[in-house]
């Protein structure tokens, strides 16, 4: 017999309430429960970063997080990104720079390089791909997602 | 058709945004794991834990009996197909074997191969009553080396399977290839230099970020929709229907967005459970495979033991080469050794040849395509023994690669001539690159180049052009987009318009919306689907100039169409803009659609050259990517990012399985790695810049010029790093991948 | 997975009481990148999973220049890393905290967490070792400390008891002319387990070292203190000659296999390698002290 458990939490600006069972993660309570199916699953382990979740201003893997553990935090997921129909600049950058092939790590990509570039507004080549090592690309190589990082940065200072 | 020539465009060549990314950026774009409807159940599969046994007896009462569980289904629920190879669709396969595999029967022939499958309220429950599932095993000793599996001893795998050359023998060898000419003795004789190499290359996977999925919903009128990120729902739809035993008509695929493909979504594994698992429920059906899933019970790539033979004379000139290679198919027949036997070898001019290739069942998964299925595993050996040679030469590697490289007119490894091809090209673009011409210095550094060839492919495509109302244009296409196509869909249409890019929409449809489309794969949507855009926006094209003769009440013929406008030759009224016919359209005769279908002919064959810079830590034997530079031959760049994230991609994927990706088998044949934890792909703190060099020869068999390019550029990659590796620290590697565990095992024994 | 109850306890005696269920009953939830994966898997099914993070003492880092430092068990990597009073007294931990996964992964992961999983492989285990640190244990039967050397037992057991709690680990406050340094070998440049991980920490007077510890990970069943290769530097000066032959006595005293990350053979000469390495760098390091 399974339990729900009622959650309430701030997702992408706007206080949410959903039931979920402990044993729902936080990934397959976004997708499952709420229908946010922009967080993407690719290996249930933490070790492609398709789920990737800022919860209270650090991007995590949402499939290793429990969907109770939302209770009281703050979450950004993809979808939140965009402001009304604004594109954020990385989403700007990643369809003008060609950033994405089949798009499923993109959501994932998107959410940890904003992680970044909220703490670190200005980084380098080098410091991009260690805070993105935890996503995988299979389809661009990291080329074209590395200069649109780079890019967004650029548009974000000036702006 | 004019081609060849130096074309102006305003459109082909540029960069727009892809029509559909945003969508994809925002998260809203519909991957088959995002789709939900009402009721819908979950199915779950539950896989053998032993690399080779029979199955005594299957019991799943109790899994039945598990509150939320609605059905289960086995082997024998399926129906029993014949052995022998048959066309579905367009492909020519066994579907005794396609089914065999989808769902076991009497026999489990790898580590998570199918046997039964369960629908249930939740993802949990399902998972929880696989649990519940009794199946008793007689385990069988699994065969894991594909030289154990060719030995006359071996234990035979398929009873009743033959290949042509021994039709008596019950055997593990299932195919046997030979490509021969000239005489090798003589070859030989002639050569200066030879050199001779084994090679060994492990099993790997396409590692497409997105797990497999489908949503299966069965209909009380016999009929089925499947939901599925796929690279053919045609194919789905033709296999699915076979393995079900229903038509094929009353299947319909609706391709969702796909997470890559790379050759690993061309066929089936759960479509037909999730619709059997629907009809047996009455609700739909959604199946993801779970990552480990994927790589123990998908298609990898063949694991292979190559040898390869080459001899040249002192001035630089191949005068024969001879090939073994031995190609793991995996569970079932069908690696691609045929086409590893065509690719090799074939960027060279050699008048002495001799290949022979084995198709080698075992207990591993079925092999699927992985991006130019099979040449990768064949350059890897043919490309360092080319380099030795050139070493031997005392000649630069590149310049040897040209003196004895393949032109038009050349004759290909299978026999038939090259048409006009841009390999002489591909390689002076490296030779010429800023990356080749500057100098590398440093301790514990070497630079690698290697070359690569893959043919490409034609086959069938549709394409629909509808002008809308308002005079812009949706592109409709049954070729699922997994790198950007919409893109260059839109583009070839919206040149042919006339129109800006801005108005052109593209659209992958439905099987039961659109034409027939072969698999978006084989190098091919750009070229065949592309082919079919063209000719059917100049269907719609010639319907527009009809339409505006009849408007104007003259004559077709004196009607032209330019630049988006119908203009009459004869002045004197002023010319119509699409726009202007659309709204006219109602009262003028109606809607204008243009259509074209194509089985392509005039493929352009593809080349790559690859140039890598690396640095081995000399205690660690690690190896650093620094530098790497791939150029291609795409014949025309209809989009110019795409083809440059084509291109960027494959060397990526190359890179990592020259690198660290294997597949760990222990020696019960069990995976032992099957998470991207310990499958080890590339992450972006592995690569640098990968400069991509289009090289543009354009291919006269396409209006356009086209030539694919999704495939090549994972060909080269890893001879070129082994090369790279040679020079940095004077081992040659024989060997994939050059983990720093290996890597350190051949520097050490050398004493280097 | 299978199903569970979930509980997020506010005091550390609160959680102990939640932990007493026998057997595999409760376990500890903290950063979630280990359980939770070993759950998926089926290889561990508690009935219970308690939440420590939110417990104060758990998450605090606490220094003091003549007691030292009191790591909550349940501090993100990430904040360790991003603590200058971390960086500053305890390089080589932060450095082996902060190597332990990606960015997401350094999120919730912690070095209490790291180190009650038990694997042998666990970055942070070889690094706290080598500072002699020691596990502050809170259970049903009182409170108890375990040097963290003595804390692993086999691959992935450790002496914790049903309903204890691992709360912090507590470290001496560095001496002068003292630091720590950790490395690891992988096979990519992130996101793998290590292959082999040496942590290092010495005392130096002038250029003669007056104490050294090295501890080895993923090279045997648990992390391995390499006494000899400690004592061998002990009163000597660190030049070549000396850290080469610690290097040597490190890789004798390791019993790695052969498996899917890497070879014994290959293992045995990673692990000179990086105790060499480990010693220049905590030396270096120690200088500047």
């Amino acid at each position: 017999m399974t339990h729900k458990t009622q959650v309430q939490c701030t997702i992408n600006g706007e206080v949410t309430e959903f039931l979920c069972e402990p044993r729902q993660s936080l990934l397959e309570t976004l997708r499952d429960v709420l229908g946010m199916t922009g967080s993407k699953e690719g290996c249930l382990t933490g070790d492609c970063g398709a789920c990737s979740v800022i919860v209270d201003g650090r991007v995590v893997c949402s499939c290793l997080m429990l969907g109770v553990e939302a209770e009281g935090k703050d979450l950004v997921t993809v979808e939140g990104m965009a402001q009304e129909s604004e594109l954020h600049p990385l989403q700007q950058k990643f369809l003008e720079d060609a950033a994405l092939q089949c798009g499923i790590c993109t959501p994932g990509f998107l959410v940890a390089a904003k992680a970044l570039l909220d703490r670190n507004p200005n980084p380098s080549e080098q410091e991009i791909r260690y805070a993105l090592a935890g996503n995988l690309c299979r389809c661009t190589g990291y080329d074209k997602i590395v200069h649109a990082v780079l890019d967004a940065a650029k548009v974000m200072q000036e702006g | 058709m004019a081609s060849g020539t130096t074309q102006e465009f305003n459109i082909i060549g540029t960069r727009p945004v892809r029509p559909d990314g945003v969508d994809k950026v925002t998260g809203r774009a519909k991957y088959g794991a995002d789709y939900s409807f009402p009721g819908m159940l979950h199915g779950k599969v539950l896989r053998s834990p032993h690399a080779h046994a029979r199955i005594k007896s299957i019991n799943y009462e109790k899994a039945l009996k598990l509150p939320g569980v609605k059905a289960v289904v086995v082997g024998k629920d399926l129906p029993e197909l014949e052995s022998k190879i048959e066309f579905i669709g367009e492909i020519s396969l066994n579907p005794h074997y396609l089914a065999h595999n989808v769902l076991a029967r009497d026999k489990v022939l790898y580590n998570g191969h199918a046997v039964a499958a369960v629908a249930a309220t939740s993802l949990h429950i399902a998972e929880e009553a696989l649990a519940l599932i009794e199946v008793d095993y007689e385990v069988l000793p699994p065969l894991l080396d594909v030289r154990d599996a060719m030995k006359a001893d071996a234990p035979i795998l398929h009873p009743s399977l033959r290949n042509k050359e021994e039709p008596d023998k019950p055997t593990n060898v299932a195919n046997h290839v030979q490509f021969k000419r000239g005489d090798l003795a003589a070859g030989f004789a002639a050569a200066d230099y030879i050199v001779e190499r084994e090679f060994d290359t492990s099993m790997v996977h396409q590692g497409y970020i997105e797990p497999h999925n489908a949503v299966g919903v069965y209909t009380s009128d016999g009929h089925a929709t499947i939901y599925c990120s796929t690279q053919g729902p045609f194919d789905v739809r033709s296999m699915s229907a076979r393995v079900l035993g229903m038509p094929v008509g009353n299947i319909k695929v609706v391709p969702a967005e796909i997470g890559g493909g790379f050759g690993g979504k061309t066929t089936i594994y759960l479509e037909p459970l999730a619709v059997a698992l629907s009809k047996a429920t009455g609700k739909p059906v959604k199946m993801i495979m779970t990552r480990s899933e994927v790589l123990r019970a998908t298609g990898p790539t063949s694991g292979s033991h190559i040898k390869v033979k080459m001899g040249a004379t002192k001035d630089g000139k191949l005068t024969a080469a001879e090939v073994w290679m031995a190609y793991e198919a995996g569970a079932f027949p069908g690696s691609p050794v045929m086409a590893g036997a065509m690719t090799i070898l074939a960027p060279y001019v050699l008048e002495h040849l001799q290949i022979d290739g084995y198709d080698v069942v075992l207990n591993k998964p079925k092999t699927a395509a992985y991006r130019a299925p099979g040449a990768t595993n064949a350059a890897f050996g043919s490309e360092t023994v080319i380099d030795e040679l050139a070493e031997k030469c005392g000649i630069d590697p590149i310049q040897f690669r040209i003196m004895n490289g393949a032109k038009e007119g050349s004759l290909q490894p299978a026999g038939p001539p090259f048409k006009r091809i841009g390999f002489i090209e591909t390689c002076q673009a490296i030779a010429n690159s800023e990356h080749y011409k500057s100098k590398l210095t440093g301790k514990n550094r070497g630079r690698g180049v290697a070359a690569g060839f893959w043919f490409n492919a034609g086959m069938q495509s549709t394409a629909t052009v509808n002008i809308h109302a308002d005079g812009s244009a949706s592109v409709v296409t049954g070729s699922p987009d997994i790198g950007g196509s919409r893109a260059s869909m839109s583009m070839i249409a919206a040149e042919v318009l006339g129109l800006p890019i801005s108005e052109v929409r593209a659209v992958v449809a439905d099987t039961d919306s659109i034409g027939h489309a072969d698999v978006t794969g084989g190098s091919r949507v750009t070229f065949a689907t592309g082919m079919a855009v063209f000719e059917a926006a100049h269907d719609a094209v010639r319907q527009l100039k009809e339409r505006a003769a009849r408007i104007w009440e003259r004559k077709f013929e004196e009607v032209d169409f330019q630049a988006g406008k119908a203009i009459s030759k004869n002045n004197g009224v002023p010319p119509m803009s699409v726009k202007d016919l659309a709204a006219k359209f109602p009262r003028t005769g109606g809607p204008i659609t243009g259509r074209a279908s194509v089985s392509a002919r005039g493929v352009g064959a593809a080349f790559a050259v690859c140039c890598v810079d690396v640095e081995v830590d000399p205690d660690t034997a690690k190896v650093q990517v620094l530098r790497a530079t791939i150029a291609q031959d795409a014949g025309r760049a209809i989009h110019p990012s795409y083809v440059e994230g084509q291109m960027q991609g494959g060397t990526a994927q190359g890179i990592g399985w020259a690198l660290n990706e294997e597949y760990f088998y222990d020696n019960q044949g069990l995976m032992r790695n099957s998470g991207f934890l310990d499958y080890r792909m590339p992450t972006c703190l592995d690569l640098p810049l990968i400069e991509a060099i289009i090289v543009e020869v354009p291919n006269p068999g396409h209006p356009l010029g086209v030539r694919g390019v999704g495939e090549v550029s994972i060909v080269p990659p890893p001879a070129a790093v082994a090369n790279a590796i040679y020079r940095a620290t004077g081992v040659r590697m024989t060997e994939l991948p050059m983990s720093p565990s290996r890597l350190f095992k051949a520097t050490h024994k050398k004493g280097s | 997975m299978h199903d569970f109850t979930y509980e997020a306890p506010g005091t550390v005696d609160e959680a102990v009481r939640l932990l007493a269920a026998p057997g595999d009953g409760a376990r500890v939830l903290c950063g979630g990148t280990d359980i939770l994966i070993q759950m998926r898997a089926g290889v561990r099914k508690p009935s219970r999973l308690v939440d420590v993070k939110g417990i104060p003492e758990l998450r605090q880092i606490k220094f003091d220049p003549k007691s030292g430092l009191r790591l909550g068990a349940a501090v993100a990597c990430i904040e360790i890393f991003e603590n200058e009073l971390m960086q500053k007294h305890y390089p080589g931990l932060t450095e082996a905290a902060h190597l332990i996964g990606s960015t997401q992964i350094q999120s919730r992961a912690s070095v209490g967490g790291n180190l009650c999983n038990g694997s042998p492989a666990a970055d942070t285990t070889p690094a706290l070792i080598a500072l002699s640190a020691v596990a502050h244990i809170v259970g049903p039967g009182g409170a108890r400390d375990v040097p963290v050397e003595e804390f692993v037992t086999g691959p992935g057991q450790t002496v914790m008891k049903p309903g204890e709690l691992l709360v912090e680990l507590r470290i001496a406050a560095p001496k002068p002319h003292s630091s720590d340094a950790y490395l690891r070998l992988i096979p990519r440049n992130e996101m793998d387990i290590a292959v082999v991980g040496v942590g290092t920490a010495l005392t130096l007077d002038g250029n003669r070292c007056v104490a050294a510890k090295i501890a080895l990970g993923a090279v045997g069943p648990t992390q391995i203190v390499a006494r000899k290769a400690g004592e061998s530097l002990v009163g000597k000066t660190l030049d070549d000659a000396a850290i080469e032959n610690a290097g040597r006595l490190a890789s004798e005293v390791c019993t790695p296999i052969d498996d899917m990350r890497g070879t014994a053979e290959y293992r045995r000469h990673i692990t000179g390698v990086l105790t060499r390495r480990t010693l220049q760098i905590a030396a270096e390091r120690a200088r500047k002290n």
